[in-house]
């Protein structure tokens, strides 16, 4: 070979590796990942991690299903979603749409103020004001709920989510809303058959980049969530999630035992379960883009 | 002197909007001065001039879409069928149901080819599926795209060509049955043969439609126009036939203008 051509080569190698760091980088937390997760897999087996009990220090018997952090999980963050969309989608409407000049002048940095604050002492605002809040509104013997948790992370996701969609929605070209507002269409109307639908992807990443956010949340969700490792659908239940799972135990947990790799299982389930709504998110956004 | 020839009377036309004495200010600058003019129905009405001399102002003063610019204000009157739009009680939204605007950029939804057209319709509160797809199917057949779309309705009206777009922008406008169309320079970013489209299809729509169209396409104006309004600086200068405008202007600026001494 050429040592012109192979030198022609050796650059491009070197560009294609530099421009797909980041893949490599996530490929490397996998393989990391994976090294302390797959003994697991091999000994007390996958199916131990399907059963339904976290119960990592016992004196009969240890068990490490991860059902209860996944469905805690899910939970939280499908809750915190529910909540989050609609109320920053309003939000970002009015602020976009309806608020006067000065009123956005205020709203602006305020939100971006909501969104700089350590999740900690969010956390103790949950703690102090939003657990007995929960707990007398429903007649709770606590109030560290899956609830309460989900309201804390979708405190943390609404600012993100109000400012992405606000700039989308006034990304919107004007000539979009003079053509509507010229057929008949009322303000109002304008806004949710025209300018929501062509900030429609815009939206998304909000939620998504929201969604990022609070899924990876640990610190707020260990805070007021009362960390039950148990199945339910209740919202005013208490459960555990799988950060706070790991957060919690990985510090004292023995290395190289059972308990240690089951964590890191956990680590992998949640990583793959961001890839999932990230492709999803994706879908979405494509399907969308065409309008 | 030249030998005048019979010109139709404008004062035989029946007006479809009367304006009298009509100034308008953006700010503290006036951008019309004391306009009166009457717009017969059932015609087309071009109106010519210089670019900043207010015909997309005068344009957008028919259908109230200077409302929606901050710090505006009109004094005078603007009458169609002798009712003032600008009078307190006045229902833009129906107004606006009956001043139909197609713009000088086209500006389709990013949304399907039906729904387009379907948005003003069901804005207007037509739920029924049929009667949206009736209504769309005549638009799109008035508008002369119908058999170039008919088989791709669901496809975004953003993958039509520019010239298509437009087509789709007047059908749109069509969907709610306006007695009054009002186009700012409808053509000015299209290909020449887009443009004739665009033109034959004013021709057909005369029939139906009060038409008002800004254009600074002379050849334009004298094609597609029987009536043709002269403004220069935020005044009417000449109006008249469009006919006579075009072979004997009156007025020094008039010729000027259309001689293509400036502009
Ligand atoms: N939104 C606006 N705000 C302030 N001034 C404007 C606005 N639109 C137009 N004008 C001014 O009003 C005058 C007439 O403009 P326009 O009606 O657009 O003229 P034309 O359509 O004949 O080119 C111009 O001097 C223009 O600068
Ligand atoms: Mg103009």
């Amino acid at each position: 070979m050429a040592k012109h051509a192979w030198k022609e080569k050796a650059i491009r190698l070197l560009l294609r590796v530099s421009a797909s760091t980041s893949i490599l980088i996530v490929i490397l937390i996998f393989v990391f990942l994976g090294k302390e997760a797959t003994p697991f897999v091999v000994e007390p087996g996958i199916d131990e991690l399907c059963s339904t009990r976290w119960m990592p220090v016992s004196f009969q018997k240890e068990s490490f299903g991860i059902v209860p952090l996944v469905t805690g999980s899910l939970l939280v963050t499908g809750l915190a979603t529910l909540i989050s969309v609609p109320f920053g989608v309003c939000a970002a409407v009015y602020i976009a749409e309806v608020a006067a000049p000065w009123e956005r002048e205020i709203l602006k940095p305020v939100i971006e103020l909501l969104a700089g604050i350590p999740s900690v002492v969010i956390g103790f605002f949950g703690l102090l004001v939003l657990a007995p809040l929960v707990k007398l509104l429903f007649g709770l013997p606590s109030g560290l709920t899956a609830l309460t948790g989900a309201l804390l992370l979708a405190l943390m996701a609404v600012p993100t989510v109000i400012s992405i969609s606000e700039d989308a929605i006034r990304s919107v070209p004007e000539s979009y809303k003079s053509a509507s507002l010229a057929l008949g269409a009322s303000k109002l109307q304008t806004v949710w058959k025209v300018t929501v639908p062509a900030a429609l992807s815009g939206i998304i990443a909000a939620v998504m980049l929201g969604m990022g956010r609070v899924i990876g949340e640990t610190m707020a969700v260990m805070m007021v969530t009362g960390n039950a490792a148990i199945i339910t659908a209740s919202p005013l239940e208490s459960v555990r999630t799988m950060t706070a799972t790991i957060a919690a135990e990985m510090g004292e947990v023995p290395f190289g035992s059972d308990h240690y790799r089951a964590l890191f299982c956990v680590g992998i389930t949640l990583l793959l379960a961001t890839f999932t709504i990230n492709m999803v998110a994706q879908g979405v956004l494509k399907k969308h883009r065409i309008g | 002197m030249p030998v005048v020839t019979p010109e139709p009377d404008l004062k035989q036309l029946e007006p479809k909007v009367r304006v009298e004495n009509l100034n308008f200010w953006y700010g503290a600058t006036q951008a019309l001065h004391g306009i009166t003019m009457d717009i017969p129905a059932r015609q087309v009405t071009a109106l010519i001039g210089p670019s900043g001399c207010g015909k997309s102002t005068f344009l957008r003063t028919l259908n109230r879409m200077n409302d929606l610019i901050d710090e505006t204000r009109l004094e005078g009157k603007v009458l169609i069928h002798e009712e003032d739009i600008y009078a307190d009680r006045v229902d833009v939204v129906a107004l606006r149901k009956r001043v139909g605007m197609v713009f000088q950029k086209s500006n389709p939804f990013p949304k399907t080819i039906f729904d387009n057209v379907a948005y003003g319709p069901r804005i207007h509160g037509v739920r029924n599926q049929e009667k949206l797809a009736e209504i769309v199917e005549r638009s799109l057949i008035r508008a002369a795209l119908w058999d170039e779309v008919k088989d791709r309705l669901h496809i975004s009206a953003l993958e039509l060509s520019g010239g298509q777009q437009q087509r789709l922008c007047i059908a749109r406008a069509l969907a709610v049955d306006p007695e009054i169309l009002l186009m700012d320079e409808p053509a000015s970013a299209l290909d020449p043969r887009s443009t004739a489209r665009i033109e034959d299809l004013i021709g057909e729509l005369r029939r139906l439609y009060t038409i008002i169209i800004v254009t600074h396409n002379m050849q334009q104006a004298s094609r597609v126009s029987n009536v043709t309004a002269f403004f220069y600086e935020g005044r009417l200068v000449e109006y008249g036939p469009t006919k006579r405008i075009f072979t004997q202007p009156r007025k020094k600026q008039t010729e000027d203008y259309i001689t293509g001494r400036f502009g």
